[in-house]
């Protein structure tokens, strides 16, 4: 797939979805502005940056010569000017409204006229994002699943003003970087959270309920539907806590039963219990391995 | 532990020629006895007296505050739709039912090489209960066109490591399954996450599959 776009910008490049994205544009020939606001968090990621690179050439994936060849694309910044040069800039900042409408801004103002804005929202209006932009024509959604050097699927959506160009380009771009686009309105959680939040709330009421417990809902979806993980091993994968934010950001704009936080939740997150980081949620974590509760 | 079935008609957890139903015994030699089909007679003598469940709770066929029950557990191997039926068996017990009786129906099934998970018995047990409501909120974002079948299908099985999507999934096991399934839980719900969706609706209606 050819593409226009050779310098892309990735900002909250120092967060683990920034930095993901931030390789799969490397490594697929584009130079690449890792933008984010300290120095140090950046200097982390190179390091582990570097890492996954060396682990490709470990593992035969790669030559040393290529390795060094994509990490020579990576550029890292904390001046927001740096990324003027950039054809496509991708926001993987903290997910609040605010914060990246303001960034759209600044780089509205930083950047040229015909440059693609990309947000990696998960669950914010792209719409209600755009609109701290002076040209929403050129923002487009763009979410990527966790962890973009691995998953393959990205999110796209337009929001109401996008141009049908823009989101051409951002398309093409994705498949140049061997990703695989799906197109979904701009609408709360887009697919992919818009199925799984409620689910996931689903099986914390049914422990409420008292239908089963954790271990024997996990057995169940996983036996019976063939799935990897249950979904209360996936909500301690990725905190509890993440969960309940998830939850605060669902419902009061789709004010759907489903999608309001479960008092479960609420009190174990209040009790420390975040899942696999803090050791415990609805299973207990002793190193890497897990017991049922 | 052996087992005697006592049958009527076809069996949604065991489809004729099903491996399982060789095993059945005598009656009278039986430890536990499974009724599919059929209406469970209470037997305080056996291990444990299985039913088979379909959308109903076992609390139709006994009544949980009845001492004759406490050996009385419900039971519905998961099947999607018309695919083959899974190994997992949804074992459900009432407040009543003895730790013993469990285990002798875990026995059983476990035996058989089925995965068994325990549930209290409430409609749609584990799975319908999660997974309805599921592929209701699929077939209504196809309907509002927030993404094509294959889009949405597509982002569940990158995304999250599904081997199948939920448009494919339910209809591949038949919408008008789907209707009758998600009717009867929406209608001891109420709840609008259980109410059939257009496509279910209109599949039912057509006598579809």
């Amino acid at each position: 797939m050819s593409t226009a776009i050779k310098t892309v910008g990735v900002c909250g490049a120092a967060g683990t979805m920034g930095a993901g994205i931030a390789i799969v544009a490397a490594r697929s020939g584009f130079n690449v502005v890792c933008y984010d606001t300290a120095e140090a968090p950046l200097a982390k990621t190179v390091k582990q940056t570097e890492g996954f690179f060396q682990k490709s050439v470990e593992r035969g994936k790669m030559t040393e010569a290529d390795r060094d060849a994509v990490l020579a694309r990576f550029e890292r910044t904390t001046d927001i000017v740096r990324l003027a040069a950039c054809d496509l800039v991708i926001e993987a900042v903290f997910e609040n409204l605010e914060v990246k409408r303001n960034l759209l801004a600044q780089l509205a103002a930083v950047c040229r006229p015909d440059t693609i804005f990309g947000s990696n929202t998960s669950t914010l209006s792209i719409t209600e994002i755009a609109s701290g932009c002076p040209h929403p024509e050129r923002v487009v959604g763009m979410h990527f699943c966790l962890p973009a050097q691995l998953m393959k699927l990205v999110e796209m959506s337009p929001g109401i003003l996008t141009s049908d160009a823009v989101f051409k380009a951002a398309w093409d771009w994705t498949l140049a970087c061997g990703q695989i686009p799906v197109q979904t309105q701009d609408k709360p959680g887009f697919i992919l959270n818009a199925l799984l939040v409620p689910f996931n709330n689903d099986a914390i009421r049914a422990i409420e309920a008292g239908v089963a417990d954790a271990k024997g809902i996990d057995t169940a979806i996983k036996v019976g539907l063939g799935y990897k993980m249950g979904p209360l091993e996936l909500i301690d994968l990725i905190g509890l806590d993440t969960q309940v934010r998830l939850c605060e950001a669902f419902y009061p704009i789709t004010l759907d039963p489903r999608a309001a936080c479960p008092p479960l939740l609420r009190r174990m997150v209040a009790a420390g219990l975040l899942g696999r980081k803090s050791g415990r949620g609805f299973y207990t974590y002793d190193g890497n391995a897990m017991f049922g509760a | 532990m052996r087992y005697a079935i006592q049958k009527k008609g076809d069996s949604r957890s065991f489809p004729p020629g099903d491996i399982f139903l060789a095993g059945t015994v005598a009656a009278d030699d039986a430890d536990v006895a499974l009724y599919l089909g059929l209406p469970p007679v209470a037997d305080l003598r056996k291990k444990a007296v299985l039913v088979e469940l379909t959308t109903e709770c076992l609390a139709e066929h006994v009544d949980e505050a009845d001492a004759a029950s406490t050996n009385v557990l419900g039971f519905a191997r998961y099947r999607n739709g018309e695919d083959a039926p899974s190994k997992l068996v949804e074992l459900v017990r009432l407040p009543v039912t003895e730790a013993a009786a469990v285990d002798a129906a875990k026995a059983v099934f476990e035996a058989a090489g089925f995965t068994v998970v325990v549930c209290a018995d409430q409609p749609g047990r584990i799975l319908d209960r999660l997974l309805r409501p599921k592929y209701n909120a699929a077939l209504r974002f196809l309907d509002e066109g927030l993404a094509t079948a294959q889009d949405m299908d597509t982002t569940c099985k990158l995304g999250l490591g599904y081997p199948d999507g939920p448009i494919e999934r339910v209809t591949r096991g038949g919408l008008r399954h789907h209707h009758d399934v998600t009717r009867a839980l929406f209608e001891t719900y109420g709840t609008a996450a259980y109410a059939p969706p257009r496509l279910a609706v209109a599949a039912a209606k057509r006598g579809a599959r």
